[in-house]
Order: C-alpha cells, then sequence, then structure tokens
C-alpha cells in the first residue's frame, strides 16, 4: 500500500513573464486519497493541467512517472488511457442529453455497424450509477439534476473510463453539507476499490475528515507533505498555506447595533418554472443598523430566491408580502427601487450576475450608482475616476489600475469590485450571497474585514453563506431557513454548528 | 491564471508585485489596429490607381456613395454594442423611402413635412421591433427576420410594384448635392481654386477637436490620471489633423462640402458623444457585456434594448430618405442586402460577436474600409464577383483578427 503510483519530479511551468509553477515535487501512494491545498494562484490547478495533459509534455519541465513508467502525455486522451481522469471545479455536462449518455461521452457503447448500442449504454450506466449511490433512471436529462448529482454522474463516467488515478478539482464547492458528506464517503468507498484519488479543495474540515496526505503549494513551490495519520490541525494547514501562523480567521469587531432598518413580514414567493410550488414561505426577519446578520441554510432552503426576491422581485412570481425600511412600508417592484431604497444585493455568483467581466474595474464600481455621477444624463468622466480610484484603495483591488479589465482580476479582487459597486450606490441594507464563494484565506479575511467596517458604518448586513463556521464567526445574529421557511432565530453567543444545523433540516422529515 | 498576487497584507507580508502576463501585443494595437488596416488600404488602392483614389471628385464621391450605409452602421453599432442585430434595416429603408416618396410625390407634402413624417414612421418601425425584442424577449435575430420580410412586402403594397419618382430638387441636394459656396473661392496656388467656406469648417472642426483633446489631457492631470506621454498625444493628433485637412482641401478644389458630409457628421459627434459621455450609453455597453449583471445593477435593460431599435428605425428613415433622394426615385428594390453591408461595417470596425464592446467611429472606419476596397477595385476595372470576394474575405479576416488579439492577450472568455 506504500508503493508510489504517481511521482512527479521538479516540475516548472511558465507562462509569458510568470512563473506558475517552480521546481515542483508530488508524490501520491497508490491507493491513497491525497488532498492538495494552498491559495488560490499557488498553482494547484495548472499542476493537475500538467499531469492529466492540458498542457502537453514539452510545455513543462520536470518528470511524471506513473506506475513506474515516464509519461509524455500530449492530451487529455493519452492520460485517461493510463487511467488519470480528472474532473473540473466547472462541471461539464451536456444538459440536454441523458445521465447515460453524458457517462458515454466520446466513449460510447457501439452495436452493429457502429451504431449506438441504447440497451447497453443505459444497463451499463445503471450499474455506474449504482456503484456511485445515485439513485436516478439513467435516461434522465443531466439539466433535472442538482449541482451534486451532477457531481456523481461526473465521477461515474470517470468510473466507465476504468480510472486508476481520479482528480477531483474543488469537488464540494458547490455543494451543500449532505451532498459533500455523501460524496467523501462515496470517495473513501472508491479507495476501498483501489482507486486513488487526488484532491484539491479548499476546505480544511473535509481535508482533515478524508485525506490520507495533504501536499501544500504555495506561490508556485511545493512547501511539504503532511500524513495526515497524526493530528494535523487546520491551523497547521492554513499557516502552511499562507506561510505564517493564523491565529485570528475572523477580524475582531466590537458590534454597535442601532434601530432596526429593514422588516420583512409574512413574504412568500413562488417559482417562476414549477407551478404553484411555494419556495419562500411566509418569510419575516429584521436587521438593524450596524448589525451582521447570518441566514443559513441548505442547498433549496430558499436563502438567495427569498434574498432576490426582496432586492425588486429579482426572482419568482406570486410574491406576497410586506417590506418596511426605517419603520415604514416600502414598495419595491424593481431593481431601480431596491437600489432607490438603499437596498443592495452582492451575487453569489459575481461571474454571471455580478460583474461585465470585459469591462474594466472603473465601470464595474459605476455601474449600479451612475446617476450620481451623472448631471442631466451626461456622465462626469473624471469624477468617475476619482470614485474607481478612491475604492481601490480603500477596497484594496488589486488590480494595476482601474482600467483594467475585471475578468483578469482573482476572484477575491472581483468581489471587492462588486462590494465596491454597491457600497457606492449608498445602501444601507447590503445583502451579500456567498460573499467568500470560491476567495482563497487571505482574501476572505479582507473581505470579513470590509463587512465589518460596513456594520461600523451604520449600515446592515445580511450574509448567506454555505459555511457555518464562516457565519457563527462573522454574525452578530443568525437566522436558518429550510424548506423555504425561516426556522429558527440564534444569537451570536448560543450559535453552534449543531444547533444551527438542527434548524436547518427541521422541515426535512415533514415535507420530504 | 491570473498574476494578481491573492495573499492579503492582514494576513501575509505583501508578496514581492509580479509582472503581468506577457502581452506580445500592446492593447492599443487592437484597438487602433482598424485604423492602421485603413490606412494601409488606402495607400494600397491610392499606388495601384496611380493616385486616382485620392483626387478631389473621387474623396467626394466614396463618402456620397458609401453614405446612407454609414448613417446605417451608426445604428447597427449601437445594437451590436447592445448585444442585439438587425437584419431588417434593408427593408426599412426601402420602405420608409417608399413612404416619403408617396407622400412627396404623389400628395405633394411639402418635403421638411414629409421628411419628418417619414422619421416618425421610422421611429414607429423602431418601437414595433423594439417591442417584440425588449418586452416580449423574442430574440432580435427572428424579429428582424421577420421584418425583413414584412417591411420589404410593405414597400411592394406602398409602391404598386413600381418605381415613384422623381424627388424634389431639395431633397435631391441633401442626398446628392453641395453646400453652395457661402465665401466664394480662394487660391490655394498649385492646387488652383478652393471653396473657403469648406476649408474654415475644416479648421474650426481641426481646432475644435484638438482643443477637446487637449482640455481632456489637462481634466486627467488634474484628477491625477495616467496620461500618454506629450509626444504621443502630439503625433496621435498632428496625424488627424493631416488627414481630414487633407480631405477637406480635397473636397474644397472639386465642388463644396457635400450635404450627406454635414449630416454624417453630426450624427457621429452626437452618437460618440452619447455612447461615451452619457448614462444611456453606458447603460448600452452594460447591457452588451452583460444582460443578467445589468438588470441586477437597476439598469432598465427592456427600456436601453427597446430605444436602441427605435434609434435604429430613425437612422434606417434617414437613410432611406438619402438613398431615394440620391437615386431620385423609391423603387421595390431599394435597400436590398444593406443589412449586411451595415453589419459587416460593424464588425470590420471592432465589434465584439458577443456584445458589449464597439465603436462609432470604428463602424464608420469599418464602412469606409468597404467603400473603399469598392471604389478602388471599380477604378481598376475589376469585375463585381472578385469585389465580393475581397470584402468577404476582409470581414472574416477583421473578426478573425479580433478573436487572435483576445486570445494573446487573454481577454477571451
Amino acid at each position: 500500500m506504500t508503493e508510489a503510483i504517481l511521482r512527479m519530479r521538479g516540475i516548472t511551468k511558465t507562462f509569458p513573464a510568470v512563473k506558475a509553477l517552480q521546481d515542483v515535487n508530488l508524490e501520491v501512494r497508490r491507493g491513497e486519497i491525497h488532498a492538495i491545498c494552498g491559495e488560490n494562484g499557488a498553482g494547484k490547478s495548472t499542476l493537475m493541467k500538467v499531469l492529466s495533459g492540458v498542457y502537453p509534455h514539452g510545455d513543462y519541465s520536470g518528470g511524471i512517472e506513473f506506475e513506474g513508467e515516464p509519461c509524455r502525455f500530449s492530451g487529455i486522451r493519452d492520460s485517461e488511457q493510463r487511467g488519470i481522469v480528472i474532473i473540473h471545479q466547472e462541471l461539464a455536462l451536456s444538459p440536454y442529453l441523458s445521465i447515460a449518455e453524458n457517462i458515454y461521452l466520446g466513449n460510447e457503447r457501439r452495436g452493429r455497424l457502429g451504431l449506438i448500442d441504447w440497451n447497453r449504454t443505459n444497463a451499463d450506466a445503471a450499474k455506474l450509477l449504482e456503484r456511485v449511490g445515485l439513485h436516478e433512471n439513467p435516461v434522465t436529462p443531466a439539466m433535472d439534476l442538482g449541482v451534486g448529482k451532477q457531481q456523481l454522474v461526473e465521477i461515474a463516467k470517470a468510473l466507465s473510463k476504468r480510472v486508476k488515478l481520479l482528480i477531483l478539482d474543488e469537488p464540494t464547492a458547490a455543494l451543500n453539507d449532505a451532498d459533500s458528506a455523501h460524496l467523501l464517503d462515496l470517495l473513501r468507498g472508491l479507495r476501498d476499490e483501489g482507486i486513488t484519488c487526488v484532491i484539491i479543495s479548499h476546505k480544511l474540515n473535509e481535508i482533515r475528515a478524508i485525506a490520507d496526505s495533504t501536499t501544500i503549494l504555495r506561490d508556485g513551490r511545493t512547501i511539504e507533505t503532511l500524513d495526515m495519520a497524526g493530528e494535523v490541525s487546520e491551523d497547521r494547514i492554513i499557516s502552511g498555506m499562507v506561510g505564517r501562523d493564523l491565529d485570528n480567521r475572523f477580524p475582531d469587531r466590537v458590534p454597535d447595533i442601532g434601530a432596526e432598518v429593514l422588516r420583512i413580514e409574512d413574504w412568500t414567493v413562488h417559482s417562476p418554472t414549477q407551478h404553484g410550488r411555494v419556495v419562500v414561505d411566509r418569510a419575516a426577519l429584521t436587521l438593524r443598523r450596524g448589525e451582521v446578520v447570518g441566514l443559513a441554510g441548505l442547498m433549496g432552503a430558499g436563502r438567495t430566491e427569498l434574498a432576490m426576491s426582496v432586492f425588486g422581485r429579482s426572482y419568482g412570481t406570486g410574491i406576497t408580502g410586506r417590506i418596511y425600511k426605517d419603520g415604514k412600508e416600502i414598495s419595491v417592484r424593481t431593481v431601480t427601487d431596491a437600489i432607490r431604497h438603499g437596498l443592495a444585493y452582492a451575487t453569489e455568483d459575481r461571474k454571471t450576475y455580478g460583474l461585465n467581466l470585459i469591462e474594466d474595474v472603473k465601470r464595474n464600481v459605476s455601474a449600479a450608482g451612475l446617476r450620481g455621477l451623472a448631471k442631466a444624463g451626461w456622465v462626469d468622466d473624471n469624477r468617475e475616476y476619482e470614485v474607481a480610484e478612491w475604492f481601490r484603495k480603500e477596497m484594496n483591488i488589486k488590480a494595476p489600475s482601474v482600467l483594467s479589465v475585471t475578468g483578469q482580476l482573482s476572484g477575491g479582487n472581483q468581489q471587492k469590485v462588486v462590494l465596491s459597486k454597491w457600497i457606492f450606490t449608498d445602501a444601507d441594507v447590503l445583502i451579500l450571497d456567498e460573499p467568500t464563494r470560491g476567495i482563497d484565506v487571505g482574501a476572505k479575511y479582507e473581505i470579513y474585514s470590509i463587512i465589518n467596517r460596513m456594520a461600523d458604518q451604520g449600515r446592515a448586513v445580511l450574509v448567506i453563506s454555505s459555511e457555518l463556521p464562516e457565519l457563527i464567526g462573522l454574525c452578530d445574529r443568525l437566522y436558518a431557513m429550510a424548506g423555504g421557511r425561516i426556522t429558527g432565530e440564534v444569537s451570536r453567543a448560543d450559535a453552534t454548528p449543531e444547533r444551527l444545523m438542527q434548524h436547518m433540516t427541521q422541515t426535512e422529515e415533514s415535507t420530504a | 491564471m491570473s498574476s494578481v498576487a491573492p495573499a492579503d497584507q492582514a494576513v501575509s507580508p505583501p508578496p514581492p508585485e509580479k509582472p503581468a502576463p506577457g502581452r506580445a501585443l500592446p492593447v492599443n494595437l487592437r484597438q487602433s489596429g482598424i485604423y492602421i488596416a485603413f490606412a494601409l488600404i488606402v495607400a494600397l488602392f491610392a499606388v495601384l490607381t496611380s493616385g486616382q483614389l485620392l483626387s478631389p471628385q473621387n474623396i467626394s464621391n466614396i463618402i456620397v456613395q458609401n453614405s446612407y450605409i454609414l448613417i446605417l452602421s451608426i445604428g447597427m453599432i449601437l445594437i451590436i454594442i447592445g448585444g442585439h442585430i438587425d437584419l431588417s434595416v434593408g427593408s426599412v429603408v426601402a420602405v420608409t423611402g417608399a413612404i416619403a416618396a408617396v407622400l412627396m410625390v404623389e400628395h405633394h407634402v411639402p418635403w421638411p413635412l414629409a421628411v419628418l413624417l417619414t422619421i416618425l414612421a421610422g421611429a414607429a418601425i423602431g418601437a414595433w421591433q423594439g417591442y417584440w425584442i425588449a418586452y416580449f424577449e423574442i430574440p432580435a435575430f427572428i424579429v428582424t427576420l421577420a421584418g425583413m420580410l414584412v417591411f420589404r412586402a410593405l414597400t411592394l403594397t406602398v409602391l404598386g410594384n413600381q418605381g415613384i419618382g422623381p424627388f424634389p430638387d431639395d431633397v435631391r441636394t441633401i442626398a446628392n448635392g453641395f453646400l453652395s459656396g457661402y465665401l466664394g473661392n480662394i487660391g490655394l496656388g498649385p492646387l488652383g481654386g478652393a471653396d473657403l467656406f469648406t476649408l474654415l469648417v475644416a479648421l474650426a472642426l481641426v481646432g475644435g477637436y484638438v482643443g477637446f483633446g487637449w482640455r481632456n489631457r489637462q481634466g486627467r492631470i488634474g484628477y491625477g490620471q495616467k496620461v500618454e506621454p506629450l509626444t504621443v498625444f502630439a503625433l496621435k493628433y498632428a496625424l488627424g489633423v493631416v488627414v481630414v485637412m487633407f480631405m477637406a482641401v480635397q473636397l474644397a478644389r472639386f465642388k463644396n462640402m457635400p450635404w450627406v458630409l454635414v449630416l454624417l457628421g453630426v450624427l457621429v459627434l452626437g452618437s460618440t458623444l452619447v455612447m461615451n459621455r452619457a448614462v444611456f450609453g453606458r447603460h448600452v455597453y452594460a447591457l452588451g457585456g452583460n444582460p443578467l449583471a445589468a438588470k441586477l445593477s437597476g439598469i432598465k435593460v427592456k427600456s436601453v434594448s427597446f430605444w436602441l431599435f427605435v434609434n435604429m428605425g430613425v437612422l434606417s428613415a434617414i437613410a432611406g430618405i438619402v438613398f431615394a433622394g440620391r437615386l431620385n426615385q423609391a423603387g421595390p428594390t431599394a435597400g436590398n442586402m444593406f443589412e449586411l453591408d451595415a453589419i459587416a461595417a460593424a464588425f470590420i470596425g471592432g465589434a465584439a460577436v458577443q456584445g458589449g464592446v464597439g465603436k462609432v467611429v470604428g463602424a464608420i472606419t469599418g464602412g469606409l474600409i468597404m467603400g473603399v476596397i469598392n471604389n478602388g477595385m471599380s477604378l481598376l476595372g475589376a469585375p463585381s464577383e472578385r469585389v465580393m470576394l475581397i470584402k468577404g474575405l476582409v470581414l472574416l479576416a477583421a473578426v478573425a483578427f479580433d478573436i487572435w488579439a483576445k486570445r494573446r492577450t487573454g481577454t477571451a472568455r
């Protein structure tokens, strides 16, 4: 069991003017789960692309040895033939094709005349689905599955290729806790069947739970490989990733909580796609000035739907209920209304809903508050530049200038652009949906500091997050949602992950 | 992979500044590539035609012959920046030309009123298409494909399958004629006589152009922004001044300034200003760049789309009047394939296929590139199929270059 299945030696990969990897070594033992962690930009994904042949042999220097033989892959097909399969962070299923068709895409089960043998395709797919614990009909279109189940289909697809080394890039980033737990169980099962796994993850608790060893990368170099059999703490891993001890993952704040600023009552929202389905059910919550409030819930609990429907009815149909701002009932029928009443909503998916990636930082910062920079419909260019420049300094946006294209910034800096945009609208109620998703540890701390600063300025902040430790570390008060209803309210002092999880799963039995 | 250092001072010591990813191609070249290409094409044909291309009369011809396509390409680039497309402009040109003809020729409506009514009809057509696209959310490709058929059919109905003309002299002058020499001629030595008024207008324009650029630059410096070095600034503006003055002198030597050039100038200046400085223009870029993010930023995306098509309808009506006036007749086949020329102009001029990128001046340059190719090749006596072939390849090359440049700079999505 201790023989090495994979040895990567002295891997160096250079992009024009940037050394992405420098003399990186990685040794993975047969039949283990090997975690790779590091901050964004540390070189994890690049290393995996070198391994899987996305960057062909000759594009990098150093050697790869798989099962004792040197490898010179010229593309993904080569590495897959040797049994190395990579599952990317962005799932690549074709939405209109069935599960079975997706599994055998590019590797079709053929019968006579080279035509596709549908019976064999579906029967084989069903066996694979059983192996990964997915109870779905193989002819179901992939788009009808949630992210968690799509992930399982990807793994089934990998199994169909007789995988020996399975690489997963951030497999649980988009999964809720239950789906994550199922996935980790599955990986353990695969390990027992003799399949070696390499898993890239930001979630340190998962790494601790599942990995046999962990390799830490920083700035394109290997820092160390930890044997996880001993007791390795999360802080130990973090210190390896950031290069120093991290005494506090959440910045300190003394809350100064003022008057109620927003109250939502009896808020009900119906699904726009499934007729008659209630997505948010008579929800009520209040936010006060200077307060950071958390909204916890499993995937499908209705958190995003609640937030977006409040934000100018950006989601849902058949919306009923009342919104009070500073004690007075207000009508918020459009996003423009919402902005005028001082509401802001920073989306969980900043690339799709939050930013104009082909435009520069300046124009993204001004996008929502442009009227404030205009006289009679004409924008004051120089003022706009000044404002954007101010935010670049204030928010520590790491971009060469405010004229840099937003799409070229890292995730954390893009998020700071989104936050700048909303702060510039002078909103006093900020709803932040998964504000630290896909952001590395260092930048997370910065985002937390910004959230605290906004609260200290007298704004109310509602944070939606799937990471319970984050919510507990950050928020003064927490709501839990389940099945579209607010199922609990907990103060910071009483908040424990167990207690929140209890509320978050409350209606599961009664409605399921 | 981004080169922006992710670590934070609050957590870890600041990392050394990494250099930006290498750019084999300066960003500038992507933006100015089109102008360089235009200059090269003009130079090529000037040599091939032994200077005939740049003769006073020919420059005037190129402008007048392409004026309606250039007017259409202004509206088209805005629509493409907004992430839409309009296939119906050729038919709208035909139907608005027909409406103008019926009003002026058959009903003897005074021409200013007839022009106004025709422009209103164009706006109504734009509003009709804009409604289905913006509020009913049918893709513009489908709506305007339908419009292409519908408005061609209406043209035939209005005209009763025959051409209507001739137009009043005033309309023909706007489409085809020249300003009268208000101040008489002035001798330019070996170049002969030239229209003084045209030269004065050109000087005023050039003065305004340089003055505006200088004020802008000073303003930026005042706000502590980075500006290009003075030499680059001077070179750029000197080049612009030389080109404009050369054209003005040639035009002044021929007759005077063509009326359509005045019209075009006003439209280009106005739309450039709107796209760069007005809230509406910014909203168009935001809409094309990411419609979902634009909506969640409080931009009224439906209203923006709607007005884009109203604007296109108005410009189509203006082009329709100019085209009919130039031919002195509104015909059933007027405007055939104009939409393709206008779309090609926009894409040659640097519009991005997925929207969000483009400039009015770029589209005008794109239209002029096609106009110069047309004109230059016909001066050389090339058959029309070869002209078509070259235009097709130029369009493909322009978009291929744009996509290649994006990959090189790593901004492709």
